[in-house]
């Protein structure tokens, strides 16, 4: 009566494509009345609603794990339209954790056992989806009984289904092992082949070793075949197996490159390419004949190849950098190209070809490309060649001057997105070289002059680090009048807290400066000192009296708004400025009239100057990355909570230096000054600044200076700096020994660099758990197999085992008694090992069996032995009904 | 490997999704709805492979479907690429000369053959 008024499939698709809107509403319609209809005991209702219900799940991502029982029920009915339905549900449906999957295995054991050919394969399709463990080994027998099939769909699907037998339940290779290796050699049927060489390819692909011996079948299905996909997958096989057998190697280099030659098929050619370079590249010749195929695909009109031969220059670029070269106009012709798949992996190729003596003209013609590109590639070619350059410490650059005007150029460029990672590497570079501060602060004052950058935000990060520079550095500045001016100019206002601050600080600095070199000429002048030439001073850097007063009056009007900002880094620093400005004013505006007391009130002035001027002066150096770790504990301090919570802020992607505190001898006191000093610069931190990840690496490694340096007495003045977190976290301690000595003019200058903590150190990746259990049990078969192939040809026995449902452990419990079979016949066996060897129709395997049939022995032994105790555990003691029907395999 | 086969039309409906690996169901949407937004935007003179996440998609449009497979990262795209037109010339076959409502009636029939 149901089916009657039963909306077919049909109907629903129809009925959903005219809806308009409202599709959830007809949607839950139509699953309610699944619901109704699928409890109903004819078959026909109950799989229409199934299938229904199937085809709301794949396409509106309905729920339908509910019905999975239902699921079941239909693959039960004969009809075989209806288990169609039942099985397709189950495929789409059916997941690890579905806990009636335990149900389907009779069913399963069932029409794998069947007569009709579309109803088996029905089954193996659907174990291949949905195998589990249980499954997978209850049904091994039968998967293995098909096999041998003569009716070839149905051995093909089984030979697929065994690659996911493999996977879920490795011992399933003693079963089928070496049934697999039969159908590799049955030339007959070429679908048996390809269907077995894709099955070991994916299993190749997670174990090359375990599948070494099997190389002369793989070698001879290479030669022979004429089939392209199992050409492919063969290769592939290949790429995996030569790099652990150079005799392989040499083998395939021969059968390879004449494929290579010959074939017209482009994916085959592309596959030999790829397996030469990627395992064979030691062998020169083959390497050049496949760089000459490279070069004829980089030509070609169709996009997708010229792609892939980009990629192949790629994987070849380590090793043998000439074939890159070779096609390079191409490769920078690429880049224009508009497909930007084909302009990452040209630009991927050009920064591979970057070494010392072209690192000038191609970031030349890469930075005009970039000027030419759109916002986002534009942005890819900065930053790679921002890494690039900065590699190992700016490695590859001889002439910082010049990398110095490009980062400065870079800047300038209308989209540029990178002013993060230029700023580093402004500072990085200023900290670490010193010769090249002069260009430094002359690209950092172009940079602040020009009042049209203040508006760009991201160009905000660029312009702190510039006047961070000119502020440090400010004794290279030839007009620090007009820095201070640009410094202090009305439309900073544009500009983020952040960033002011540091303006401000740098203002501070350079007005220290000024006035100390004024005092300075001033008293000098005074002593007549024709000879005394300040050696920091240059001529030009004259302050006259008006000069001065112009500052102190620029500041007053500039930064005395400034000292009720919100901001607490612009306040506390506009106050400081002020403050000083206050104490020196009368003083030194008294000086700067001729007067008699000039001379006294000068030399106060200047002892306030030069205190300030000497703090200033102090040099920066690069952090290292473990500065915090070395710290020696204070007593009172208990860091346990505290980095416990950053564990759970900032999960495993920290390095893991920052758990340990080594002790570093009897710096106990200057340790707890330092530690006063960070604990003060973190409470000054910009609130504006988020709580992100980077904010928590800077407040524990941003801002710790080393006790050796001379800073402990000006803890006050510290405040002042801008706070190190400028520097971000990848800087390394100060080392007071330059690595190399400049003699000549041009020769690179000196890059401070670091023993260690250069780099975050390479938290060690977990090694992924591979599947040992499968690669063992192979390796058993393949190297141990005659050993025990007499004994279990005294096991084989028919099929006829009674099963009940969920009796799995009886199987295993059989297993079990096979092993022990096993093992106490094993003393037998040395004589049907030379027997077995003469009559086993692969004589290589036998070698390497009888070489290893010892060793596979004793491994097995073993294993056994552990199998045993695994099982012996899991396993109540059980009954044996019937004689084990493991088949006989080994034969 | 396979990771997954997706049939979609230009509109970003999905006619057939075929999954090899275990995927949660709103896993499965983003995916589709991800790949779709990647291969709609393609210009016909691009090549027919795309990195996605870590795996790379390969696609070809036939009339206003586009067929994407997802596979490995060494995987070979040029056979891929066959695979797919095989794939088609199959349905082609089967429902002798198909088009695409004859995939949204029949996705049960559909969904067994890859």
């Amino acid at each position: 009566m149901d089916s009657l008024f039963q909306r077919s499939l049909d109907d629903i698709i129809k009925g959903l494509r005219h809806q308009q809107a409202g599709e959830s509403a007809f949607v839950s319609k139509v699953l309610e009345e699944v619901r109704r209809e699928i409890k109903s005991t004819d078959s026909h209702t109950k799989s229409t609603a199934l299938q229904k219900l199937t085809y709301l799940h794949s396409i509106c991502f309905v729920d339908m794990s509910w019905a999975a029982f239902h699921a079941i029920e239909c693959i039960s009915y004969p009809n075989f339209t209806h288990k169609k339905v039942g099985y397709l549900a189950i495929s789409q449906s059916f997941q690890e954790s579905t806990p009636v999957i335990l149900l389907i295995s009779n069913q399963l054991r069932k029409d794998l056992k069947s007569n009709v050919e579309v109803e088996v394969s029905l089954a193996l399709e659907c174990l291949s989806r949905i195998g589990n463990l249980d499954l997978c080994r209850d049904l091994t027998p039968e998967v293995f009984t098909l096999m041998a099939s003569s009716r070839i769909p149905v051995r093909k699907k089984a030979i697929g289904v065994v690659l996911r037998l493999f996977g879920k339940y490795p011992d399933a290779v003693r079963v089928c092992f070496k049934r697999l290796v039969e159908s590799l050699e049955s030339s007959d049927s070429p679908p048996i082949v390809s269907a077995v060489i894709g099955v070991f390819c994916e299993l190749a692909s997670k174990d090359p070793k375990a599948y070494l011996p099997l190389a002369p079948e793989f070698y001879k299905i290479l030669v022979d075949s004429r089939n392209n996909w199992v050409l492919i997958k063969v290769l592939k096989i290949f790429t995996k197996l030569a790099p652990l057998e150079p005799r392989l190697a040499k083998k395939i280099v021969e059968p390879i490159c004449e494929l290579m030659s010959k074939t017209g098929a482009k994916s085959l050619m592309f596959e030999c390419i790829r397996t030469i370079l990627t395992s064979l590249a030691e062998h020169e010749s083959a390497v050049k004949l496949a760089a000459g195929r490279i070069n004829e695909l980089l030509i070609d009109e169709d996009p997708n190849l010229r792609y892939l031969g980009l990629h192949a220059l790629a994987i070849v670029a380590p090793k043998h950098i000439w074939a890159v070269l070779e096609n390079k106009e191409f490769v920078i012709k690429s880049l224009s190209d508009p497909d930007p798949n084909i302009k990452l992996e040209s630009l991927r190729l050009v920064m591979e070809m970057v070494s010392e003596s072209n690192v000038v003209e191609i970031c030349r013609v890469l930075v005009n490309y970039a000027t030419k590109s759109e916002p986002e590639f534009c942005n890819v070619i900065l930053g790679s060649i921002l890494s690039t350059c900065s590699n190992n410490v700016y490695e590859i650059i001889v002439d910082f001057d010049w990398y110095v005007s490009l980062l400065g150029e870079m800047s300038r460029i209308q989209h540029c997105q990178k002013g993060e990672e230029i700023e580093n590497q402004l500072i990085d570079i200023g900290m670490r070289v010193q010769d090249v501060r002069p260009e430094l602060v002359r690209v950092g004052r172009d940079l602040l002059m020009d009042p049209a950058l203040l508006g760009n935000p991201f160009l905000h990060r660029i312009l702190s680090a510039a006047a961070w520079l000119c502020g440090e550095y400010v004794e290279f500045i030839r007009n620090p009048v007009e820095l201070m001016e640009s410094l202090l100019q009305p439309r900073t206002s544009l500009l983020p807290p952040s960033v002011r601050a540091v303006y401000l600080e740098s203002a501070f600095k350079a007005l220290v400066f000024c006035l100390h070199s004024y005092l300075k000429s001033a008293t000098s002048s005074d002593h007549s000192a024709l000879g005394l030439s300040d050696p920091g001073v240059s001529k030009e850097n004259h302050i006259t009296p008006d000069s001065v007063l112009h500052l102190l009056n620029l500041i007053d009007m500039a930064v005395g708004p400034l000292s009720g900002s919100y901001d607490v880094e612009i306040q506390e620093r506009a106050r400081n400025i002020l403050g000083f400005t206050e104490l020196i004013k009368p003083v030194l505006s008294d000086s700067l009239h001729p007067q008699d007391e000039r001379h006294k009130q000068q030399v106060e002035a200047s002892k306030m100057v030069r205190l300030l001027h000497d703090t200033f002066s102090d040099e920066l150096g690069p952090v290292s990355m473990s500065a915090q770790g070395r710290v020696p504990v204070p007593d009172g301090l208990v860091l346990h909570e505290n980095l416990a919570d950053l564990e759970a802020v900032c999960g495993s992607s920290l390095p893991a230096s920052s758990a340990t505190i080594s002790f570093e001898g009897s710096h106990n006191v200057e340790g707890a000054t330092s530690i006063f000093i960070s604990d003060q610069k973190e409470e000054s931190e910009p609130s504006s600044e988020s709580t992100s990840l980077l904010a928590e690496h800077r407040k524990r490694h941003g801002l710790y200076y080393l006790p050796s340096e001379k800073n402990t007495e000006h803890h006050e003045a510290n405040n002042d700096y801008p706070p190190a977190n400028e520097l971000k976290s990848e800087l390394a301690e100060q080392s007071f020994l330059p690595k190399r000595k400049s003699k000549q003019v041009k020769a690179r200058p000196v890059v401070v660099k670091l023993d260690e903590g250069d780099v975050l150190p390479i938290s060690s990746k977990i090694p992924q758990a591979k599947d040992d259990s499968l690669s063992e049990a192979v390796r058993d078969v393949l190297l141990g197999n005659e050993a025990d192939a007499d004994t279990l040809t005294q096991k084989a026995a028919a099929d006829s085992v009674i099963r009940k449902k969920g009796k799995e452990k009886l199987n295993a419990k059989e297993q079990e008694d096979d092993l022990d079979h096993m093992d106490s016949q094993s003393g037998t066996v040395q004589n049907p090992v030379k027997e077995r060897s003469k009559r086993s129709s692969r004589k290589q395997n036998a070698d390497e069996g009888d070489h290893g049939g010892d060793k596979g022995k004793q491994k097995r032994r073993h294993r056994h032995g552990k199998h045993r105790t695994r099982e012996g555990v899991q396993n109540p003691p059980a009954n044996v009904i019937s004689q084990t029907p493991v088949p006989d395999l080994l034969l | 490997m396979i990771r997954f086969i997706l049939l979609q039309n230009r509109q970003g409906k999905t006619r057939l999704a075929k999954y090899y690996v275990p995927l949660e169901d709103s896993e499965k949407h983003k995916v589709e709805y991800e790949v779709h937004r990647l291969v709609v935007n393609r210009d016909p003179k691009f090549t027919n492979f795309v990195e996605f996440r870590t795996h790379k998609v390969i696609y070809r449009r036939y009339a206003g479907l586009f067929f994407s497979l997802c596979v490995d990262i060494t995987d070979n795209e040029l056979a891929y690429l066959e695979c797919i037109h095989l794939f088609v010339e199959i349905l082609d076959h089967f429902f002798s000369n198909v088009c695409e409502l004859d995939l949204v009636f029949n996705f049960h029939k559909v969904l067994v053959l890859p």
